[in-house]
């Protein structure tokens, strides 16, 4: 079959869609990286003003960024943050498609600013309860065996149980990228040095001012955690531990220690501040829940999602993400009329365990108001659960793992926003 | 015939010695050893039960100055907070609608206060402290949450026996808790 009878199908079967609906020019859905209306001496029936003369030469950009058109797709740093130095910045995830976070917007949390870190000076010392102390040059790191896996990486205080929520979807869960990571199974390194009976867990420092210390459980250092030094295929960015970092799939993400130079094998967790005072979940009783590693399950509609405007009545798509801590995504439902029900959305493959999976559901928006949401559920069974379910259990001062269902609320005049706002 | 299978058996537990004795030292010979001196000057992890607490002693009295001359600017004149986290009070808050989670408060070890001030404090420049500077700083924030006497000092072994208030505050993770 040729690609012009493939092109024909592709546009017949669009018209259908669109049949009812009233006029679809330009974009349905705008949102921050949609451009300004074109000049009508570009449009048809005239010849475009870069079709007449040549374009930037090869090198311009000897590395390639945006589109100028794309400028405003940059990461979400609120301009109210106390302070710049321990600090978070979001991916702008209603403006991105597919499950790969491009490096540039991947998001960032750091608690003592981002080191510059020259590769040829940094060390691995792996100590503790081992046979052997080593100590690994990034070149060392480089000549083990080495594995890509696609995998999610979240902060676990994506969003807060508390008002005022977010505008945007990634106001609300941009703490969350998805990437490519190469480097080698940590069982690997840790086999090298040969683990003592008594090793229970492994604690890893990060290089930077806050020398980022936390304690991982020796199953998980033995089943799919990683070390990684590259990401979508270049070495890693320096807001993501350049030159080496802790990867530890489905965890919760100050625990994938960045600029990692130290583990330090032990018999019981070190207590660091991080895993104390800092990532525990207060409950209503005052207790508080410490060492909850796992991310659970969660979808968010990105498109639309809070922040554009359907300019159109008729065909829509809905599409957002789903992920799974604990492995991969078995199902996402999607309610387009409050919650009343629910109808399965399309997986896109591939579907991946501990990765970002891209739902669709072809819908139909009448012009009325209407609330929509999605449902995650995983390989487990376990279920999204509702903002007011998990409140119920965990009280307002839970504070982090937050994985609540987040409604849409689309006006009349198109506008969607935060429906729990 | 039969003397070249007993060759081929000699020749397989050979090289299976071979192989479990390279697995007992390292499978792929990559890095090289760490010196007792590189780990000492590395490893600042502090255990619970005051493992690896460094030498040193400090009074509470000069880790007030300590705190004025360095910390003050971003934690405030009394550590109620600013840049930084509020330091101070809070006990008894932790089960109401409005908790506050101080050092007071919530940290249940006071080992891990020394590792975190030694570690990353002050924050515009972490590691620049001396082990007394960091004892006399923590034994003056304990005392602002009345854990050490005005007069205290602290040291590895004063430090290590600190019961802290929330000490026993700390439960498992329980998810999943919503069905
Ligand atoms: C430049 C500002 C700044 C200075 C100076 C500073 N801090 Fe901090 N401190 C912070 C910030 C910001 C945090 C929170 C960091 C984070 O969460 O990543 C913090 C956190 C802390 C914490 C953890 C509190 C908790 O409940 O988890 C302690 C303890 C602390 N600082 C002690 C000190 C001491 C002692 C000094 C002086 C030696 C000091 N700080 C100087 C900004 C500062």
């Amino acid at each position: 079959m040729s690609s012009t009878t493939n092109d024909n199908l592709a546009r017949a079967s669009r018209r259908r869609f669109l049949q009812g609906s009233t006029a679809a020019v330009g974009g349905a859905v705008l949102g921050a990286g949609t451009s300004a209306a074109a000049d009508a001496d570009n449009l048809p029936p005239n010849i475009p003003e870069w079709m007449k003369a040549p374009g930037e030469p090869m090198g311009s950009q000897p590395y390639g960024t945006p589109s100028p058109f794309g400028k405003n797709v940059v990461k979400n740093i609120s301009p109210n943050l106390k302070q710049y130095i321990s600090a978070s910045g979001r991916t702008p995830l209603q403006e991105l498609d597919g499950i790969i976070t491009p490096n540039g917007l991947f998001y960032e949390r750091h608690h003592g600013g981002v080191p510059t870190i020259d590769p040829a000076q940094h060390r691995l010392m792996l100590h503790g309860l081992v046979e052997r102390p080593l100590v690994f040059t990034m070149d060392d790191l480089r000549r083990f065996p080495s594995e890509s896996h696609i995998y999610f990486l979240e902060c676990s205080g994506n969003p807060v149980y508390t008002k005022p929520y977010g505008k945007t979807a990634s106001d609300l869960v941009g703490l969350l990228s998805c990437a490519e990571w190469t480097g080698v199974s940590l069982k690997l390194v840790l086999q090298e040095a040969g683990l003592k009976p008594e090793a229970k867990w492994v604690v890893a420092e990060g290089a930077d001012a806050a020398a980022l210390t936390r304690s991982i459980p020796i199953e998980k250092c033995l089943d799919d955690a990683m070390l990684v030094y590259s990401q979508n295929g270049e070495r890693l960015r320096p807001q993501q531990g350049y030159p080496v970092r802790l990867l530890l799939p489905g965890f919760e993400g100050n625990m994938n220690v960045k600029w990692l130079r130290r583990l330090h094998v032990t018999a019981e967790p070190i207590y660091s501040r991080e895993e104390t005072s800092k990532y525990t979940d207060l409950m209503p009783d005052g207790s508080a829940r410490e060492f909850s590693f796992y991310m659970e399950a969660k979808s968010i509609i990105t498109r639309p999602s809070g922040g554009q405007r359907l300019t159109t009545k008729g065909f829509q798509e809905i599409t957002g993400i789903a992920w799974s801590g604990h492995g991969k995504i078995a199902r996402v439902e999607v309610s387009v009329d409050g919650g009343k029900s629910w109808q399965d959305a399309q997986l896109q493959e591939p579907v991946l365990t501990r990765a970002l999976t891209r739902f669709r559901l072809p819908w139909r928006w009448d012009g009325q108001p209407a609330v929509i949401q999605s449902r995650a559920i995983d390989e487990t069974g376990y279920v999204q659960p509702t903002l007011a379910e998990l409140l119920a259990v965990r009280g307002e001062n839970h504070f982090y793992h937050n994985n609540a269902i987040w409604p849409w609320r689309i006006a009349a005049d198109g506008e969607v926003t935060n429906a729990q706002a | 015939m039969r003397r070249r299978e007993l060759w081929s058996v000699a020749v397989a537990i050979m090289v299976s010695a071979w192989v479990t004795g390279a697995q007992a030292q390292s499978p792929y010979g990559i890095g090289r050893p760490a010196t007792p001196a590189e780990i000492a000057g590395w490893n600042i992890d502090i255990g619970r039960d005051g493992s690896n607490l460094p030498e040193g002693r400090g009074t509470v009295s000069h880790g007030r100055e300590v705190f004025d001359q360095q910390c003050a600017a971003c934690h405030g004149e009394k550590g109620e907070g600013g840049v930084g986290d509020r330091l101070v009070g809070g006990q008894g808050t932790l089960g109401t609608a409005k908790p506050i989670r101080t050092v007071g408060s919530y940290c249940p070890y006071a080992t891990t206060l020394f590792d975190y001030i030694r570690r990353a404090m002050p924050q515009n420049a972490p590691q620049s402290l001396s082990n007394d500077d960091v004892y006399a700083v923590s034994a003056y924030l304990l005392s602002l949450n009345g854990l050490v006497g005005a007069d205290g000092t602290l040291d590895a072994k004063s430090l290590a026996a600190i019961k802290m208030p929330n000490r026993d505050g700390f439960v498992g993770d329980a998810r999943p808790d919503v069905k």
